[in-house]
């Protein structure tokens, strides 16, 4: 138990202060190198939890995935951060008013809410039903009851693909593209031309 | 190991065909590997005549499959009387807007087969947005429509202004998405359910602060869907910048979806906050009454003014809802109806605005079109006559009815400041049919007009203005989409 509690802290605290200095670093490469500290503890707390399926795909997907493309297009990109941080301190008064006001409304409506006696079976987290791994029950949920928001979730990255090649992608004339079948059919004779090198002089 | 029992496939019979043939034709443009640009027009034409296709057989296959209400897929799609009516004018809406887009993507080489898809893969977000019966649901159809929406704003990509109002769009609106997820969220931690039904069991009794709040920011949200003041500012910019065919589906088809949404969210989940929603879609009538009103009057671009135009119709169509009585309701879906056939021969004829073979945008290229154009002319006027409301074209019918509705409830405030506003409007209407007829002849038109446009722009002008000899299908048919939605 103690081991647990030592661990969920250890991550839990790497995690936030990771998320806090994707924020706060200045180098755009370092704020990802965060970002990435901070999946992997949130994947270790998932697995403390019991959900390894989801801690596990958190690493392939966000770490392997998301953060490593973001780190391409960020040093590809070259951006000039002070540029982009230059009305700051110009918008910063308004930003600050809309975020307190903001504050203070959820903290009006949090005010009003009360735990209800029986709250605490309603919100604990469904059991896990015996003999079957996070995956298989995961998998059994996805394509039984949300089937149509999977379907539908499946429509909507078909169309962010379609969008994003639909307004990128240039067919450009006079690319060299690969010809499997030429290079075969290439012959000795079309390529290699022997000649005779007279000593001392080249060609 | 239960083998899980299968979902009731049939209501939703009608998103799985148009998604499919969605995909399908996407296959087909993509394996036909058009290099050169002749070719590329010759697909582009066939996948969107198909497309227009698929968008009538999805209309035939909805009034096939639809009957008494039915929910599935574990009651987060629900299909009905109502979302019929809904997904009948949003179909016809993006085939029409398909079919007078064609003349325009071939004259700005912008002529690529994946503008009918992602018309069609928006029109699956809208079936699915007015089906929709749950919280989740909701948000992934409006997210479907919605992207495919974005590209399509900013398809003329070498073009600045597109690609401008493209993103505008994209980060307005996923701030817009942002609110509903927000006040999604503090439903759901309030009632411990995303179903309609649930919720709406679970609110019956006092109004739990936590609820109303997240309401209202679902209503925001669907508020800018629907570009209701005032959440209305991207409209102009978005409607200004983007091809002048997207800014008529623009117009039309995801207006008509987002409503349908709005008035199943505020009747079924939220059916008992009536006095809560009551005042957020009064203010946000009132609203957009007023700037569709008095913000058009200074216009000279006819793209931006029929922005400012289809906030106050949305302003108006608001009246209904806030009304909130069955007659409301009713005149709600018979004003969108009307509403899409004005605006969409309104943008037929804007189309034929081309002089050298460019489009103009001005106002005041119009001048003098009675004199090179008379049927065009004519058609134009007829519709700016029947925006302002003027008897015995259809635009008059659909005010009264949502005025009627509110006298009828009480809400004399209401129907006052319509009354006042449309006789605003009127005037920046009426001030282009006098450019039309009145002033000189400076510089004509082209001649040539496509014979699509004169094809919806004919066609639109006769249900405008024969409206009020045959009203009964119109009317019958909203009476009883609304028996549906609220129930017998």
């Amino acid at each position: 138990m103690i081991i647990e509690a030592v661990t969920f802290y250890i991550l839990a605290t790497v995690a936030v202060f990771a998320g806090v200095m994707v924020v706060a670093s200045r180098n755009p490469v370092h704020s990802v190198l965060f970002l990435v500290l901070a999946f992997i503890n949130v994947a270790g707390l998932f697995i403390l939890m019991g959900a390894e399926f989801l801690g596990l795909i958190l690493v392939v997907v966000y770490v392997g995935a998301v953060a490593v493309l973001f780190m391409f297009v960020i040093m590809m990109l070259n951006l000039d951060f002070r540029e982009l941080r230059r009305g700051f301190l110009k918008y910063a008064p308004l930003g600050a008013a809309v975020g307190i006001v903001l504050l203070a409304e959820i903290l009006i409506v949090l005010g009003g809410w009360s735990i209800a006696p029986e709250g605490g079976q309603r919100f604990a987290a469904a059991p896990i039903p015996d003999g079957l791994t996070n995956t298989d029950a995961l998998g059994r949920l996805l394509y039984t009851d949300y089937i149509y928001l999977f379907q539908a979730a499946g429509l909507i990255l078909l169309v962010a693909m379609i969008g994003a090649i639909v307004l990128t992608h240039r067919s450009r004339e006079g690319v060299r593209r690969q010809r499997i079948s030429d290079q075969l059919r290439v012959r000795k004779e079309e390529r290699v031309e022997v000649r005779k090198v007279p000593t001392g002089r080249g060609i | 190991m239960s083998p899980a029992s299968l979902p009731n496939f049939v209501p939703a019979v009608p998103e799985i065909f148009l998604a499919a043939a969605a995909m399908a034709l996407l296959m087909l443009g993509v394996l036909q590997r058009a290099v050169a640009v002749g070719e590329q027009v010759r697909i582009s034409r066939v996948v969107t005549w198909m497309s227009v296709l698929a968008l009538l057989l999805a209309i035939l296959l909805a009034s096939a499959v639809t009957g008494t209400r039915i929910a599935t897929f574990g009651g987060m799609f629900v299909n009905d009387g109502f979302a019929l009516f809904f997904k009948v004018l949003a179909l016809l809406a993006t085939a029409l807007s398909l079919v007078i887009s064609m003349g325009y993507l071939e004259r700005h080489d912008i002529a690529r087969f994946e503008y009918a898809v992602l018309y069609l893969f928006a029109a699956v977000g809208m079936m699915m947005m007015v089906s929709a019966n749950d919280l989740i649901s909701l948000y992934v159809g409006l997210e479907l429509q919605s992207l495919a929406l974005y590209v399509v704003a900013a398809f003329q990509r070498d073009d600045s202004r597109s690609t401008e109002a493209g993103l505008k769009y994209f980060v307005l609106s996923a701030l817009a998405s942002g609110f509903i997820l927000y006040g999604s969220s503090l439903v759901y931690g309030f009632t411990g359910t995303t179903n309609f039904d649930v919720i709406a069991r679970a609110l019956d009794g006092t109004p739990v602060l936590g609820v109303v709040f997240g309401l209202v920011f679902v209503l925001a949200g669907l508020a800018f869907k629907v570009s209701a003041a005032p959440f209305h500012m991207w409209t102009p910019d978005v409607y200004e910048g983007a091809p002048t065919p997207v800014t008529a589906f623009f117009s039309v088809a995801p207006k008509i979806a987002a409503l349908g949404l709005l008035l199943r969210v505020v009747t079924g989940p939220f059916g008992d906050l009536v006095q809560q929603w009551q005042q957020v879609i009064w203010i946000a009538s009132v609203l957009s009454m007023v700037i569709g009103a008095f913000a058009a009057i200074s216009q000279r671009n006819i793209k931006r003014l029929m922005a400012y135009s289809s906030i106050g119709h949305i302003g108006y169509a608001l009246i209904g809802l806030a009304a909130g009585s069955r007659d409301g309701l009713e005149s709600v879906l018979i004003y969108m109806a009307i509403y899409i056939t004005m605006n969409l021969g309104t943008f037929a004829a804007i189309l034929c605005m081309r002089r050298s073979d460019r489009m103009v945008e001005g106002i005041d290229d119009l001048a003098g079109l009675s004199k090179s154009h008379p049927v065009l002319a004519a058609a134009f006027a007829l519709m700016m006559f029947s925006m302002a409301g003027i008897p015995p074209l259809a635009g008059f019918f659909g005010k009264l009815y949502v005025f009627k509705a509110a006298i009828t409830a009480e809400f004399y405030g209401l129907a006052v400041i319509g009354v006042l506003t449309s006789v605003v409007a009127a005037f920046y209407y009426l001030r282009i049919v006098k450019v039309i007829y009145f002033d000189n002849l400076t510089d004509a038109l082209d001649r040539a007009v496509p014979k699509n446009l004169t094809f919806v722009l004919l066609g639109t002008s006769a249900a405008i203005l024969l409206f009020f000899l045959w009203p009964d299908p119109l009317l019958a048919s909203s009476q009883s989409a609304v028996a549906s939605l609220l129930g017998g």
